[in-house]
């Protein structure tokens, strides 16, 4: 396997940001309830973390590491404006139900902790691949959570009712199948992400702690 | 009143960690030890107080449409609140190396472990969350902005404690391998947040769809009166 494709492949399972790096966590749990809002989350991040790696990678040997936080903080911020206004033009309703989470990609610790671990020592194009790897492990796992709890809780998937209708009665309704109000309640988001936690460690033993 | 109902809110009800996750990254990564626990929660409960009412000033005087009439009435038009994150975010750097530089003259041995998390707190979500809440939930004064920031300090705080100590307990009790660590802390932090969503109960009043759910709520906990004094009186009679 390439360097290069290691670094888009590695951060899908075996160094996921959120499972083992522990990085990102607020927003993943916090808007899961639906999927699509999940997916919206994850391109939001996909473009702050691709965009933001590039340029801080770009700005690596002129940036005085005294300051470097601000000047981090600046540029994720310059671009997560950017997305808000983006949204809010074209998704409005989807950016009401994302609240105050798009402003909070500023402080996504995914974001912050990239650019501290690799963009401020390597080269553009292995930043932007990085950052590229990286988003789509948190997709990876948001869009996991999204499904779940969308289909288990609502019985839907992206606003289409794909269990049957519960007041009418249809599709697996009829058969006395009920919603579990319970998944679109957000500690249920913690709880499937250890569960995800818990089957990917136990597959890959190394992963292992202690 | 208004104050109290805020502060009580704000810790239990809308509890930064377990209502709406914000500061989970360093709640997860700082929770191993109770004493660092104590430390940066109490850097939270500071930095909170500080920086919500701060940015209470700056939303009201400056971001808000039309806040800046003050200026005179030609910039009565200027709408800046696109520009919120970026104010937010750079109050919150300067605060925080505000704070690193006191914590680290008046206590080195606090400022040697909390290490690198000091400057981390500004890329705490729960503190930029903090803003946020109080600007997307359009709080009225700077007394309750300041009265909002401490409640969701102390609710951070006292979750970061509660989950330090169950982690020093849990370290020696027999977890499934593949849980250990992150994966059981994540399952304990979902139960307690439903523990926590038993506080929802706890304030009434407020606007006519909370009225509704207090109804229905009610009706339910007398539902569940009775069958806790049945349950009751069936223990006893087996007791008996």
């Amino acid at each position: 396997m390439g360097k290069d494709t290691k670094l888009i492949l590695d951060p899908l399972a075996d160094n996921n940001p959120i499972t083992i790096q522990v990085l990102g966590i607020c927003s993943a749990l916090a808007i899961t309830a639906e999927l699509e809002a999940s997916i919206v989350m994850s391109i939001s991040v996909l473009f702050v973390l691709g965009v933001g790696n590039v340029v801080i990678s770009l700005m690596r040997n002129i940036i005085p590491s005294k300051i470097r936080i601000i000047v981090q903080l600046i540029v994720v911020a310059t671009l997560v404006i950017i997305v808000d206004l983006v949204l809010k033009a074209f998704a409005y309703e989807l950016s009401k139900t994302l609240s105050v989470f798009v402003g909070l990609i500023i402080t996504n610790c995914i974001i912050m902790g990239r650019f501290e671990a690799f963009a401020l020592g390597n080269g553009p194009w292995r930043s932007f691949l990085d950052g590229i790897g990286n988003s789509l492990g948190y997709a990876v796992i948001l869009i996991i959570v999204g499904f779940f709890r969308e289909l288990l809780g609502s019985g839907t998937l992206l606003g289409i009712k794909i269990l049957g209708d519960p007041v009418a009665k249809t599709g697996l309704y009829a058969f006395g199948y009920e919603n579990n109000g319970f998944m679109l309640l957000s500690p249920m988001a913690l709880i499937v992400v250890g569960i995800i936690i818990w089957v990917q460690r136990s597959r890959n033993k190394a992963l292992i702690e202690d | 009143m208004e104050h109290i109902e805020l502060f009580f809110k704000s810790i239990f009800i809308d509890n930064m960690v377990f209502a709406t996750f914000l500061g989970m990254c360093s709640y997860l990564a700082v929770s191993k030890k109770v004493t660092t626990a104590v430390g940066l929660g109490a850097a939270v409960i500071f930095v909170l107080a500080i920086t919500v009412p701060l940015n209470w000033l700056l939303d009201q005087f400056i971001l808000q449409p039309g806040a800046l009439s003050w200026l005179g009435a030609e910039y009565a038009d200027y709408d800046l609140s696109f520009l919120s994150f970026i104010m937010f975010i750079a109050t919150i750097a300067t605060m925080v190396q505000l704070v690193e530089i006191i914590v680290e003259k008046f206590s080195p041995s606090l400022y040697n472990s909390l290490g690198i998390f000091l400057p981390l707190i500004a890329v705490n979500c729960a503190i930029l969350g903090g803003s946020l809440f109080m600007q997307s939930r359009e709080i009225a004064t700077l007394g309750l902005a300041t009265t909002y920031g401490i409640g969701s300090g102390i609710g951070w705080f006292l979750a970061i404690l509660a989950i330090a100590a169950i982690r020093e307990k849990i370290r020696y009790s027999n977890v499934p391998a593949p849980l250990r660590g992150l994966g059981i802390t994540f399952i304990i932090t979902g139960l307690m947040a439903i523990g926590f969503m038993s506080f929802g109960g706890m304030l009434t009043g407020g606007d006519e769809e909370g009225e509704a759910l207090e109804d229905k709520s009610a009706q339910i906990e007398t539902v569940q009166d009775k069958s806790t004094t049945n349950e009751i009186a069936n223990n006893t009679k087996v007791i008996d």
